[in-house]
């Protein structure tokens, strides 16, 4: 049995004024195996972060089941780390004691030495040495995103759960975070379920790409399989023959697909469709 | 700011006071000024009492040496009618500040109870609203009453001037406490009581402390008015009793130091406001 199971995931929001209840999204089934990188894309309002929260355990689904590790998830647990889109810092707590928090949430047990070594080894794997003691106000968009990633890896869940963490990011600092998550993913061989609307991300980052198309009643339409060599950077990935069939697909499937499978255009599967553009012969 | 910009001010103040003190001297400069009693008055107590020596309102002068005075030696106890400003300041003091704290003992947690559950807050919301414009005077014969100590009820009386600001602020500052670091607690399965303390109320501190802040006002103007009506000590009996003496240099020095301390006390809690405050 996989890990993570989605079974029939359903969302629902009260109509306004009785009229019909809105239905996000439905029939959400997918798997997802130990160690998997997986992005999910699709427009705003599709339900991404919402699926992204039953995940965490912080949304209750309208309908449908969600078991990790053969367990249901009914609430939020320290299992499944999130990093959130806005970082969620406590202001009036320094770098050091914002990652401390979690950790004592995990381990209360732990002498303030361990907790303090434990902290220590994951600043130093974001690369925050030297504001260990400072406030987030003092810090730039990308550093306070490197806590929310170090806090949510410190309490080494089984599972992370990232909402476009880099969304609000520059270019620049989104690729140097890239390459560290890159690295500590590879180190720590997490599983991670990511939101992202960047194609390159989710191509440099994810092993599968989950589409998502729009909303209302949204479905996962596809899920991409990223056959390119895991060892890819983002600096050479675009030389490789796969990623521009890769990116393409996911472009395509973005602009023209996720629009004609909401409007019937295009048929709605029943269970997303697995694909691998990268290995299709060009077309010539 | 050059050394300039910054005197400005303070040279404009100098001058303000210096205006007040002029146009006060000029108010009350002369002698006698005739008969100031009513005529029928005047027949009554002779001709001498009825003209006065001098106005009873004090020059500058007279002022500053009766403050001056006070200040020389504020803690005297020489009785019941004759106590040093010094003490009655404390007394003052020290019944706003215990009814202060018994209040802000009721009013947080009562109040994180309220921020934290729509049906408390919707099941008391009906009495915070009824209760909180009520002059905290109004309570007094009911205090006298029931407590049968006229001390105690001038503490009743500013526990229950201050407990409402504290409570509307803190039930407000914890129910507003941003979705996301609750979030975060929750995805951490912290506990109820650790959340409480190291998540809500540091989010909530500076809501609650501006509450502090404003009950801690109100409490310093309201043991004025309940020490002229309880009597005995403290710094509105004080004022009272330098009525009924016709003192008017004592009420003046009275006035100045009321709202010497009042400054103190806000500058304190300000001072303790910035101290949880976060910047975000």
């Amino acid at each position: 049995m996989s890990f993570l199971q989605v079974q029939g995931l359903k969302k629902t929001f009260p109509g306004v004024a009785g009229s019909e209840d809105l239905i996000v999204f439905d029939n959400i089934n997918f798997e997802l195996h130990r160690g998997e990188f997986v992005c999910i894309i699709g427009h705003s309002g599709c339900g991404k972060t919402t699926i992204l929260n039953v995940l965490a355990g912080l949304e209750q689904p309208s309908g449908g089941h969600v078991f990790m590790d053969g367990r249901e998830v009914s609430g939020p647990s320290l299992d499944r780390g999130v990093v959130f889109q806005s970082h969620a810092l406590m202001p009036w707590l320094s770098v050091r004691e914002n990652i401390a928090f979690a950790v004592k949430s995990k381990w209360p047990d732990w002498s303030k030495a361990e907790i303090v070594s434990h902290v220590q080894k994951f600043i130093d794997l974001v690369h925050l040495q030297g504001a260990e003691d400072k406030k987030p106000a003092q810090l730039s968009g990308g550093m306070k995103q490197r806590v929310g990633v170090a806090r949510a890896f410190a309490i080494q869940p089984k599972m992370l759960l990232l909402d476009e963490p880099f969304g609000a990011l520059d270019a620049l600092t989104r690729g140097n975070i890239q390459d560290e998550l890159v690295e500590i993913v590879q180190q720590t061989h997490q599983t991670v379920f990511m939101i992202t609307h960047d194609v390159d991300e989710a191509i440099l980052l994810a092993d599968k790409i989950f589409l998502m198309s729009n909303g209302p009643q949204a479905v996962i339409a596809e899920i991409v399989e990223n056959t390119m060599p895991k060892n890819r950077s983002r600096t050479t990935m675009h030389h490789d023959p796969q990623f521009y069939s890769i990116r393409n697909h996911l472009i395509d499937f973005l602009v023209k697909r996720a629009k004609a499978i909401a409007s019937g255009q295009e048929v709605k599967p029943q269970r997303p469709v697995v694909v691998r553009p990268g290995l299709l012969p060009k077309a010539a | 700011m050059t050394a300039l910009e910054r005197l400005r001010p303070l040279a404009l103040s100098l001058i303000i006071l210096g205006l007040i003190f002029g146009i006060w001297a000029l108010a009350t400069m002369g002698g006698s000024k005739g008969q100031v009693v009513d005529d029928e008055y005047a027949k009554l107590v002779g001709a001498a009492a009825a003209s006065g020596q001098k106005s009873a309102f004090p020059t500058p002068g007279d002022f500053l040496e009766k403050l001056g005075g006070h200040l020389a030696d504020p803690f005297y106890d020489r009785g019941t009618n004759d106590k040093g400003i010094g003490i009655q300041l404390a007394y003052s003091i020290a019944r706003v500040l215990s009814g202060f704290f018994l209040a802000a003992a009721v009013a947080i947690p009562l109040g994180f109870m309220i921020g934290m559950s729509r049906t408390a807050f919707a099941a008391l919301d009906p009495f915070i609203q009824v209760l909180k414009p009520i002059s905290p005077l109004a309570w007094m014969p009911l205090a006298l009453f029931t407590l049968k100590d006229s001390g105690v009820s001038a503490i009743f009386v500013i526990f229950i001037c201050s407990i409402w600001p504290m409570l509307i602020n803190t039930a407000f500052g914890v129910a507003s406490v941003r979705r996301e670091w609750m979030d975060v607690a929750r995805t951490l399965e912290v506990r109820p009581v650790r959340k409480a303390l190291r998540v809500i109320l540091p989010a909530a501190a500076p809501t609650i402390m501006t509450g502090m802040r404003i009950s801690i006002g109100i409490a310093w103007l309201v043991i004025v008015a309940a020490e002229m009506l309880v009597g005995g000590t403290g710094i509105g009996y004080f004022v009272w009793n330098e009525w009924n003496n016709l003192s008017i240099s004592n009420i003046l020095t009275a006035i100045l130091l009321i709202g010497v301390v009042g400054m103190v006390l806000d500058f304190v809690f300000s001072r303790l406001q910035r101290l949880v405050t976060y910047r975000d």
